[in-house]
């Protein structure tokens, strides 16, 4: 466990970048990315010293945080796999390839293996349409991807 | 050796990578390395001949010849056939101008994508980069606004409104503060236009981006770029502090003692903020929750402020407008849809890629001419135009000329641009499913009809999947499809029926007709 920052720890990080971001108009969302950025996700025990800082209430911190898909609440695993599911990908095997992914790997989206290795998630386009179907590990898109080919980038990853 | 280095061009960008371009690139180092051979490696941009990816080009006397698709294993093949000479080899394309596919288009806003280093301000100006806002910074605000307006340019994003019209409310709106944001969420499927840009060709949309800011008296803009679009990002960032080195942004832009800032604000994966309204809550830091209009963005956007909303093609399209003047632009195309096009060929298509073609040519050309029919070989037999919102077309309107009002006459729409081929091998039932169950995951609440209306949608449709009751809840879909259109918000709710009753209209035989 000497990854995991410990959980007493975060309230100085979200601290420091809370005051960071605190001036510029907009303040949330690059504020929130920059915490997601640095600890993996956005810890519940961040959001009302966030709140505090930008002068919010607590829900609202909070409905910005579960609005949007990609900003997390859970620890992510080591990696992660955004399956696209968009009409592009669709069209050349998608849907084949997510039941692959998910039989494979033993969970559904917005889940993590049990090893920690790798969480699952949907996407809606990688802008990679013309090399369909598509992936992303963490920020590296892979395109024509087939049921082999994702193997060897879970084996890989 | 003395003799000068033989440049070779291994894109850069998202598709190239993720199709084997960095393995590629590394191979071509090692191999002239092995051979003692001066070779300088550029990472160009993508061409957009996605099919070709990576497209290996070599710069022979100043002409480009192309070898593509080239995979890491090729490599040494292609040194020992003497590629670097043009030298034969499998691969082998020929003079990269002369592909048919980039011969036959007309490349305005992609004039040079794939040709220069995306990150070289030289390369840029030498080709042509910033003479638009060079003479932009001698005009009145007024003026480069008719230019706009007279080269008939539309907003590239979906919506097709001329952006001249906006500017110039923007420009006579009162107000302390004035903002340019340009709305770079491009979630439609199908759709990779704004991505090739940012990463292809930065300093143009920054460009675009100034002369609006000249052109209505605003000081700073906003590009609200998608998450998913992790290069796109880092492309962008590098680009404007490169510009604002270089005295093309700041307090002080091109000499002109005209003030101009730009800022990269990263969206979080909600479709909805692709919305304009949406995307303005967005970028205040709140949830992407759609405003009611009015009030226009152009008279109160963000902040509250006067704020231009435009497409990165829209935006990227204005520096070889203001350059070139509006003639060139006004004069291609046909009826209200003037300029071009950037169509992106996509999903079960033989030869995907970026087409940029001026408006008039049919959808058989794109995809039988341009895009070699389906990958698959199989019959094509439906076209989703205009992204996760736009109808299925059936091949009975493939005669159907690009044209913003020739599409929408029969209930399809041209949108972004993004054509998604799917072959004969589909279920329709399944991709109508689909439109409401991605609008019920994508709605953000606000308005009745889309929040529990394509959540109803997807029940409706699972019935009729199910053969239960077929005939009365077609019936109950067709009415509900109606009761979207007319009763939501936005174009999400108001839109994401349209390729349901595409469906019904057009493929009853895949969804409860028996």
């Amino acid at each position: 466990m000497n990854d995991i920052v410990a959980t007493d720890d975060y309230a100085a990080i979200v601290r420091e970048i809370a005051l960071a971001h605190a001036g510029q108009p907009g303040a949330l969302l690059p504020l929130l990315h920059a915490i997601q950025s640095e600890i993996g996700y956005i810890p519940s025990s961040g959001v009302p010293i966030v709140a505090e800082i930008l002068n919010l209430s607590r829900a609202e911190v909070h409905g910005v945080i579960s609005f949007y898909h990609l900003f997390r609440t859970e620890p992510p695993g080591a990696h992660i796999l955004y399956l696209c599911r968009a009409e592009a990908c669709q069209s050349m095997g998608a849907r084949e390839l997510e039941a692959h992914a998910k039989d494979k790997l033993g969970v559904d989206f917005h889940q993590t293996t049990a090893d920690g290795r790798l969480s699952l998630e949907p996407i809606y386009c990688l802008g990679n349409c013309a090399c369909s179907p598509a992936v992303m590990i963490d920020r590296t898109v892979h395109g024509r991807v087939s049921l082999e080919r994702l193997d060897e980038l879970l084996e890989d990853a | 050796m003395a003799t000068q280095s033989i440049k070779v061009f291994v894109p850069s960008d998202t598709t190239a990578r993720s199709v084997g371009a960095d393995a590629v690139a590394n191979a071509i180092v090692a191999a002239a390395a092995d051979r003692c051979l001066d070779v300088q490696i550029i990472r160009n941009g993508s061409r957009g001949l996605y099919w070709l990816e990576p497209l290996v080009e070599v710069d022979i006397d100043g002409k480009r010849y192309a070898y593509g698709p080239v995979q890491a294993n090729d490599v040494s093949g292609l040194f020992e056939a003497g590629f670097l000479t043009g030298g034969g080899h499998e691969k082998s394309l020929g003079a990269t101008e002369s592909l048919s596919y980039l011969a036959e288009q007309t490349r305005l806003t992609f004039a040079r994508v794939g040709i220069i280093d995306p990150l070289s301000l030289d390369d840029y100006l030498e080709h042509g980069g910033y003479e638009g806002l060079g003479r932009a910074v001698k005009l009145e605000g007024a003026e480069i606004v008719s230019i706009v307006t007279d080269s008939g340019l539309r907003g590239r994003g979906g919506a097709a409104f001329p952006t001249g019209i906006k500017w110039k409310t923007v420009l006579e709106a009162a107000g302390d503060q004035k903002y340019v944001t340009c709305n770079a969420d491009e979630g439609d499927s199908g759709t990779f236009a704004d991505r090739m840009i940012m990463e292809s060709d930065p300093f143009v949309l920054i460009e675009g981006m100034t002369i609006a800011g000249l052109a209505v008296g605003a000081t700073q803009g906003f590009i609200y770029l998608r998450a998913e679009y992790p290069q796109a990002i880092d492309t962008m960032l590098a680009a404007i502090e490169i510009a604002c080195e270089a005295g093309y942004l700041g307090s002080n832009v091109m000499d002109s003692r005209k003030i101009f800032n730009l800022d990269v604000r990263v969206a979080a994966g909600a479709y909805i903020c692709g919305e304009e309204t949406s995307m303005l809550e967005s970028l205040e830091g709140k949830r992407g929750m759609v405003r009611y209009r009015p009030p226009l963005p152009a008279i109160e956007g963000l902040f509250g402020k006067p704020t231009i909303v435009n497409n990165v093609i829209s935006l990227a399209t204005v520096p070889v407008i203001v350059a070139k003047g509006a003639e060139i632009y006004q004069q291609l195309g046909m009826g209200r849809s003037r300029g071009t096009l950037t169509v992106q060929l996509a999903g079960n298509i033989q030869q995907g890629g970026l087409v940029e073609v001026a408006f008039g040519r049919t959808l058989r050309e794109l995809l039988e001419k341009f895009g070699g029919g389906s990958a698959s070989g199989r019959p094509i037999r439906a076209v989703q135009a205009g992204g996760p919102l736009g109808a299925y077309i059936h091949p009975s309107y493939f005669d159907t000329p690009l044209d913003y009002e020739a599409f929408s006459e029969f209930g399809a729409l041209i949108g972004h641009g993004g054509l998604v081929v799917f072959d004969d091998t589909v279920d329709m039932g399944e991709q109508a499913r689909f439109a409401m169950e991605f609008c019920a995951i994508e709605s953000c609440g606000k308005c009745t009809p889309c929040r529990i209306g394509a959540v109803r949608g997807v029940e409706v449709i699972d019935k009729i999947r199910g053969d239960i009751d077929t005939s009365a809840n077609l019936e109950l879909l067709k009415e509900l499809c109606d009761t979207m259109v007319a009763g939501s918000l936005c174009a999400l709710g108001g839109m994401a029926p349209y390729p349901v009753m595409s469906v019904l209209e057009f493929f009853p035989e895949d969804l409860g007709a028996a």
